[in-house]
């Protein structure tokens, strides 16, 4: 978790993320097959596939959660089993907002706690820090919430003050997963253009993670469709265009898929 | 009524050593009580009982000195504490179950001892509900140790221990050793409960670890603010549970978990937040 480590094999023109030829079974049943992809710097990707397509285990591959079985990943043009640079890259989970709602915390507390990792032990909060979690946290639009506890506040909210946590640490690559499970429906749109803000104005690559093909296919600039391989990689406005047959391709590939699993 | 209570010295360590842990307690206690882990101090202390029984049971029929039933009592906390970390990898989709494992063996062989080293007596007592006479100024400079030790890792350590408590997988992401924080966070828990069996018992050990902050997070909106009123609670539920255990004869344990509940009425008279 330090930058010393930083230099090496670091590769400034290698994708963010590639993923190449990757496989994962869980006992005797595969979940991930000869998945391949890669996303560019400064792209916003959104990969989406119904439940049990293999999203999450394909996150857990990347954030190095999971070990890997058949296959490789390489993350800023270095193989994960050699990558040292995790500062770099922040996550929000889909379990973020399932937090226990009568922790004692401010949204200052939790915010600062994306920082843990890159201060390191035996360390402390100084003013720098201070000043960035403040800058992070007007970055989401809570500047008027800091000292709040963050179990008062609604689903969006809560979900932005997560996103703040993460980028406090100024990660390059941010994946979310599921971010916008229990935010109402009018602040899911808003949660979208904050994050193709971020994306514009900050220059973060994104990769968004997400069940529902429908809104996120406006804000995301690659569209990666997943039902344990990929199905479709590219512009979402040529994903409605020309694949019809596709869609239902990938649709009933997951009924499939659904109805084997009970 | 405090200026006779400090004029043995007996009654002076038990005040001091009852201020220490009402620091420790709560201090440890907010970070249980926040991880949904309140069980486990109930757990450790009953572990913790088979070792003061087995301490006894030496003392009684080997004579063996060199291990005090205190200090063996610390030994059994420590090790159990390794063991329930080692169940709750064993078993991660039943964590829980780790407790009633660890609290029934820690019953079990309390019994066991107890029965060996020929039944109950005055200091068993003493251990199971407190006692104001019980402290010796040697075990005052120990729990003082045990005190600075504490306090010290949750100075050093309290960014990763709150990252770890509020989110654990968040934490691991973050480059947290999430595994050694938990252990170093239930090592201190075990001593902890050790250092605080000489006053409040056994048996109202978790109370001290637990009540204050059940309290403290009606009032908080902060985690710091949550250690902070909890430690203040702890303390004054000390104080006005060892002067009137002394005064009414009873043994403190039962004073300070009942001050403990009063706070905690008033508390919840005074403002009801949904928790």
């Amino acid at each position: 978790m330090n930058a010393k480590n930083g230099g090496i094999g670091m590769d400034s023109t290698a994708p963010v993320l590639s993923v190449n030829q990757l496989d994962y079974k869980y006992e005797q049943q595969n979940v991930l097959e000869g998945v391949t992809f890669s996303i560019q710097k400064g792209s916003f990707a959104g990969l989406v596939g119904p439940n049990g397509s293999g999203k999450t285990t394909l996150i857990q591959l990347i954030l190095g959660l999971l070990r890997l079985q058949e296959g490789n990943i390489e993350l800023f043009g270095t193989p994960i089993q050699k990558f040292k640079n995790w500062n770099k890259i922040s996550f929000v989970s889909q379990k973020a907002n399932t937090f226990n709602r009568g922790f004692p915390a401010t949204v200052y507390e939790v915010v600062a706690m994306g920082l843990t990792g890159n201060i390191g032990y035996f360390r402390f909060f100084n003013r720098l820090h201070k000043k960035q979690i403040y800058q992070a946290i007007e970055n989401v639009g809570m500047s008027d919430y800091v000292h709040r506890n963050i179990g008062d506040l609604s689903g969006g909210q809560q979900q932005r003050v997560f996103i703040a946590r993460s980028l406090v640490s100024q990660p390059e690559l941010l994946i979310l997963d599921e971010p916008t499970v229990g935010v109402d429906t009018e602040n899911v749109e808003r949660f979208y253009k904050m994050l193709a803000r971020l994306n514009k104005q900050e220059g973060i690559t994104l990769l968004l993670v997400s069940h529902d093909i429908g809104t996120i296919t406006s804000y995301v600039t690659d569209l990666l469709c997943l039902n344990k391989t990929i199905h479709y990689h590219g512009n979402p406005s040529e994903f409605y265009q020309k694949s019809d047959e596709e869609i239902s391709k990938f649709y009933g590939h997951s009924m499939h898929a659904i109805s084997h699993d009970h | 009524m405090l200026e006779t209570f400090l004029e043995f010295e007996f009654l002076r360590n038990t005040f001091y050593t009852g201020l220490l842990i009402g620091l420790i307690a709560p201090l440890l206690g907010t970070f249980i009580v926040v991880r949904r882990l309140s069980l486990i101090a109930d757990g450790l202390s009953h572990v913790t009982l088979s070792g003061i029984a087995f301490g006894l049971f030496l003392e009684k029929k080997i004579a063996l000195l060199a291990i005090s039933p205190y200090y063996a009592g610390i030994g059994f906390s420590i090790i159990g504490a390794m063991i329930i970390e080692y169940l709750r990898s064993i078993y991660q989709s039943f964590q829980e179950i780790a407790i009633p494992i660890i609290l029934s063996v820690g019953v079990g062989l309390s019994v066991i001892f107890i029965s060996l080293a020929d039944g109950f007596n005055t200091d068993l007592y003493a251990y199971l509900f407190g006692s104001v006479a019980a402290v010796s100024r040697h075990d005052l400079y120990f729990i003082l140790g045990i005190t600075l030790f504490i306090v010290a890792a949750v100075f050093f350590f309290y960014k990763e221990l709150f990252a770890v408590s509020f989110d654990e997988e968040y934490a691991k992401v973050a480059g947290i050793h999430a595994k050694y924080v938990h252990l170093l966070f239930i090592l201190l828990t075990a001593l902890t409960i050790s250092a605080s069996i000489r006053i409040v018992g056994v048996l109202l050990v978790s109370a001290l670890m637990t009540l204050p902050v059940a309290s403290s997070i009606r009032v908080a909106k902060s985690f710091k603010q949550a250690i902070f009123y909890s430690i203040i609670f702890g303390e004054i539920s000390v104080i006005a549970g060892l002067i009137s255990g002394y005064y009414f004869e009873i043994p403190p344990g039962g004073t300070i978990v009942v001050s403990l509940a009063i706070i905690l009425g008033i508390t919840l008279l005074f403002k009801s937040r949904k928790s």
